[in-house]
C-alpha cells in the first residue's frame, strides 16, 4: 500500500516552514523503514492551520493534522503511527475534507486547490482541468462570449466590470493583433488569492486565458505579476512550460489548429502598476503613468490594440463557467453580484485565509463565524475591505451582504474581496495618515490631486493630530478629499480618501 | 550577493538575448540586475543604444521603479511589510524594532553593507503576518524574538 504524505508548497506554507516539514517526513520515514509518496500540494487556504499536512496512509482518504511547526511534530506523528493507518493525534483534524472551515465554503474557482499538485498537468485533468477549453474548442467565439455573459461574472480586480461586455467589445473590434494581459499585480494589502491561483492551480489561469483568447481571437497573452511574488513566478513559468510542452499552448492547440501564446512578465514593486492602464504602460517597457480613458484598453489597450484586461480570478472563473455552463455559476450569488467570491480574511483574525463563498454571505459571518473574531482576543473595531483604497467600515456596518451594489451604497468597495481586520487597539487617525502616506508613496505622479493632494493629506492630518486650528484643518481634509475624489485620473487618487474619509466619519474620536 | 563589475561584453550578451522581445526593457532590466546586483551607468547607456531609446528614457523607468538600483546592493536584502493587513498584527513595532536592531533607518545600509533594510507594501501573506522577506525567502508570524534569529542566521554566514 502507498502512503501519501502532502505537504503544501505555497509562500504562505513555506513561510512557516513547510520545506523543513517536507525534509523532515522523507527523512524520518526512511528512518522507520516506511515507503512515503510525498506530494507538494497547494495550500488548502485555511492558514491558522498551516504547515497543514495531509496523510493518506492507503484507504484514499486524507487525513488531516497541523499546525506541523516542526521537527518535532513530525517525529511525534510518525511514532505516533499516523503513516500505518492510525488517524489519532493530539494535531489530527480528521478527514480533511470534512474540516468545518471548508465544508462551509462554496469552492467553485478553488475546487481543486490544495487538491492537487500544482506542478503536474496530469493531476489537474485529472481534476476536471481543460473541460472548459474543450468545449470552447468546438464553439464559436460569439459563443464563448455568451456563455461569460450569461453566468454573470463581473471583474474580479476590483471595478466589477461585466466580463462578457468586455470580451464583446474586443471580440468585436477589427484588428491585425488583439490581446490577452492578466492583471497579477495583487498589491492590495489583505490580498492573496491570485497569489493562491498561481501557486496552487496555475492551468486553471492558463485555461482560462486560453478561453479569452479564442473568444477574442487574440493570439497572444501577458500575465503581470508582482516581483513580491516569487514563488508563484516558478511555479506558474513550471506550468506554461510544461502546458507548452504538450501542446495546450502554442500554434496549434491539441491539434485545433487554433493558436496561444502566453507569456511571463514581471513588475518591479510600484502599486500603481495594478491600475490597468499602467499596467500596460509596464508592459510596453515604459514607466508606470495612467492613461486617460477613453480610448479603452479594450479597444486601444497593449501596443495600441485591442485587449482584453481581466484579473486573475476573473480569468480563474471562466473554465468552471464554460466547463458546467453559465446557468450554473449564475444560480450562486444574487441581485446583480453572481457567482461566488474568493474572500481573503486577514490582519488580526484567528482563523485567516481563503475563504470562496457565494455573494450575499454577511460580512460579519465571515469575520465573526468563519474567521472565530480577532487573533488578539480583543474586540473588532474596523474592518478594511477592497484593499488600501477600501474604506474602513465600524461595527455597525459589519451585517452588509458582499453585493457590490450594497457595498457602493454605503460608500465602501468590495474590491477584490480582501477583509483586514482591526482589534480595538487601532488608531483611526494614524490608518487615516498612512492611506495618505502610501499614496503619496505610490502615485504614478501624472495628475495634480493624487501626487501633490496625498502629500498634503499627511500634512493636514499632521495638524490635526498636533491639536493645531483643529475645526479648520478637518474642513480642509474633507475638501482635499472632494478634490482628490473628482480630480484625479485613476482610482489610486479618486479613492485613497474613501480609507480616509471613512476613518474620520464613523471614528471621530480618533480625530479629536 | 557578489556584485562583480559587469564587462561590456556580459552586458550586451544579456541585452542582445532579447532586445526584439516586444516591450523588453522592464525583463532585460530584471537580467541586468538579477546577474550583476545592480543596473550601472554603463548598461543605461547600451541599453540606450539598443532600444532606440535616449537614456534620460531608460534613466526615467529604472527610477520609476522601486525595485531597480544603480548602485551596487548589500550582500542581502530584509524587507519588512508596512501594509494594513500586516499592522493589524504588530508591523509598526516590528519596524521599529527592525531599523534597532540593524542600526539603520528604512532604505539604509549596514556600515558593513551586509544588509539593506527596505519597506514593501504587502507580500500577500496577510493572514500569518507580521511578514519579512530576506532576498527570495518569505517569513511569517515574526515578531521580535523571530526576527532576531533570522538576523543571528543571516550575519552568522557572514563572519
Amino acid at each position: 500500500m502507498t502512503i501519501t504524505v502532502y505537504v503544501p508548497c505555497d509562500a504562505t506554507a513555506l513561510s512557516l516552514g513547510a520545506d523543513q516539514i517536507a525534509d523532515d517526513f522523507v527523512r524520518l520515514s526512511a528512518q522507520t523503514g516506511h515507503d512515503i509518496r510525498l506530494v507538494r500540494n497547494g495550500s488548502r487556504g485555511l492558514f491558522w492551520l498551516e504547515p497543514l499536512v495531509e496523510i493518506d496512509s492507503g484507504d484514499g482518504v486524507r487525513i488531516a493534522y497541523g499546525p506541523v511547526t516542526g521537527s518535532h511534530d513530525v517525529e511525534s506523528l510518525i511514532k505516533t503511527g499516523v503513516l500505518d493507518g492510525h488517524k489519532e493525534h493530539a494535531l489530527a483534524l480528521g478527514p480533511v475534507t470534512e474540516i468545518p472551515a471548508l465544508q462551509a465554503q462554496t469552492r467553485l474557482t478553488f475546487r481543486r486547490i490544495g487538491v492537487t499538485d500544482p506542478r503536474s498537468l496530469d493531476d489537474y485533468r485529472a481534476h476536471g482541468g481543460y473541460q472548459g477549453l474543450e468545449k470552447a474548442l468546438q464553439s464559436d467565439a460569439q459563443a464563448i462570449v455568451d456563455a461569460v455573459k450569461e453566468s454573470g461574472l463581473r471583474g474580479r480586480g476590483g471595478a466589477a466590470f461585466p466580463t462578457g461586455i468586455k470580451w464583446q467589445t474586443v471580440h468585436d473590434a477589427q484588428a491585425d493583433q488583439k490581446y490577452i494581459v492578466c492583471n497579477a499585480d495583487e498589491g492590495d494589502s489583505g490580498t492573496f488569492a491570485d497569489r493562491l491561483v498561481m501557486e496552487c492551480d496555475p492551468f486553471m489561469l492558463i485555461e482560462g486565458m486560453t478561453i479569452a483568447g479564442l473568444a477574442a481571437g487574440a493570439s497572444e497573452g501577458y500575465v503581470y505579476l508582482r516581483s513580491e511574488y516569487p514563488v508563484a513566478a516558478d511555479i506558474f513559468q513550471h506550468a506554461i512550460d510544461t502546458a507548452s510542452a504538450q501542446g495546450w499552448l502554442g500554434d496549434d492547440i491539441r491539434g485545433s489548429g487554433r493558436r496561444f501564446h502566453l507569456h511571463l512578465r514581471i513588475g518591479a514593486e510600484a502599486y500603481i502598476c495594478g491600475e490597468e492602464t499602467s499596467l500596460l504602460e509596464s508592459l510596453e517597457g515604459k514607466r508606470g503613468l495612467v492613461r486617460a480613458k477613453p480610448p479603452l484598453p479594450a479597444l486601444v489597450g497593449l501596443f495600441g490594440k485591442p485587449t482584453i484586461v481581466n484579473n486573475v480570478l476573473t480569468f480563474a472563473a471562466v473554465p468552471e463557467i464554460l466547463a458546467a455552463g453559465a446557468g450554473e455559476y449564475y444560480k450562486h450569488g444574487e441581485a446583480r453580484s453572481r457567482g461566488t467570491l474568493p474572500v481573503q480574511l486577514a490582519g488580526n483574525i484567528r482563523n485567516g485565509g481563503l475563504f470562496e463563498v457565494p455573494f450575499g454571505t454577511p460580512l460579519r459571518t465571515l469575520i465573526e463565524d468563519l474567521g472565530g473574531g480577532t487573533a488578539s482576543g480583543h474586540p473588532v473595531r474596523a474592518v478594511q475591505v477592497g484593499g488600501p483604497l477600501g474604506a474602513y467600515l465600524p461595527q455597525s456596518q459589519l451585517d452588509l451582504p458582499l453585493d457590490y451594489e450594497q457595498f457602493a451604497e454605503a460608500n465602501a468597495v468590495l474590491g477584490h474581496g480582501g477583509v483586514v481586520v482591526f482589534d480595538d487597539t487601532v488608531d483611526m487617525l494614524e490608518q487615516a495618515r498612512f492611506s495618505m502616506a502610501f499614496c503619496a508613496a505610490e502615485s504614478c505622479g501624472k495628475c495634480t490631486p493624487c501626487r501633490i493632494g496625498s502629500q498634503r493629506g499627511v500634512e493636514v492630518i499632521d495638524r490635526i493630530r498636533n491639536k493645531e486650528n483643529h475645526a479648520m484643518n478637518m474642513a480642509l481634509l474633507s475638501d482635499l478629499c472632494d478634490t482628490m475624489v473628482d480630480g484625479s485620473l485613476c482610482a489610486m487618487g479618486g479613492m485613497t480618501p474613501f480609507p480616509v474619509r471613512s476613518a474620520f466619519t464613523h471614528f471621530p474620536d480618533d480625530f479629536k | 550577493m557578489q556584485t562583480p563589475s559587469p564587462s561590456r561584453e556580459e552586458l550586451r550578451t544579456l541585452i542582445d538575448a532579447r532586445r526584439d522581445e516586444p516591450g523588453a526593457l522592464l525583463p532585460l532590466l530584471h537580467d541586468i540586475q538579477n546577474t550583476f546586483g545592480y543596473i550601472n551607468a554603463e548598461a543605461v547607456s547600451l541599453l540606450a543604444d539598443a532600444l532606440q531609446q535616449t537614456e534620460a528614457e531608460i534613466h526615467g523607468v529604472i527610477s520609476f521603479y522601486h525595485q531597480f538600483r544603480t548602485t551596487p546592493p548589500a550582500r542581502h536584502r530584509v524587507q519588512i511589510c508596512r501594509a494594513e493587513a500586516c499592522q493589524a498584527r504588530g508591523a509598526r513595532s516590528l519596524e521599529a524594532h527592525a531599523c534597532k536592531r540593524l542600526g539603520v533607518s528604512m532604505h539604509g545600509m549596514t556600515a558593513d553593507q551586509h544588509i539593506q533594510l527596505d519597506p514593501v507594501y504587502c507580500l500577500g501573506n496577510c493572514a500569518t503576518g507580521p511578514n519579512v522577506r530576506i532576498d527570495n525567502r518569505l517569513a511569517g508570524r515574526v515578531d521580535a524574538a523571530r526576527f532576531d534569529r533570522l538576523m543571528d542566521e543571516l550575519e552568522g554566514e557572514h563572519r
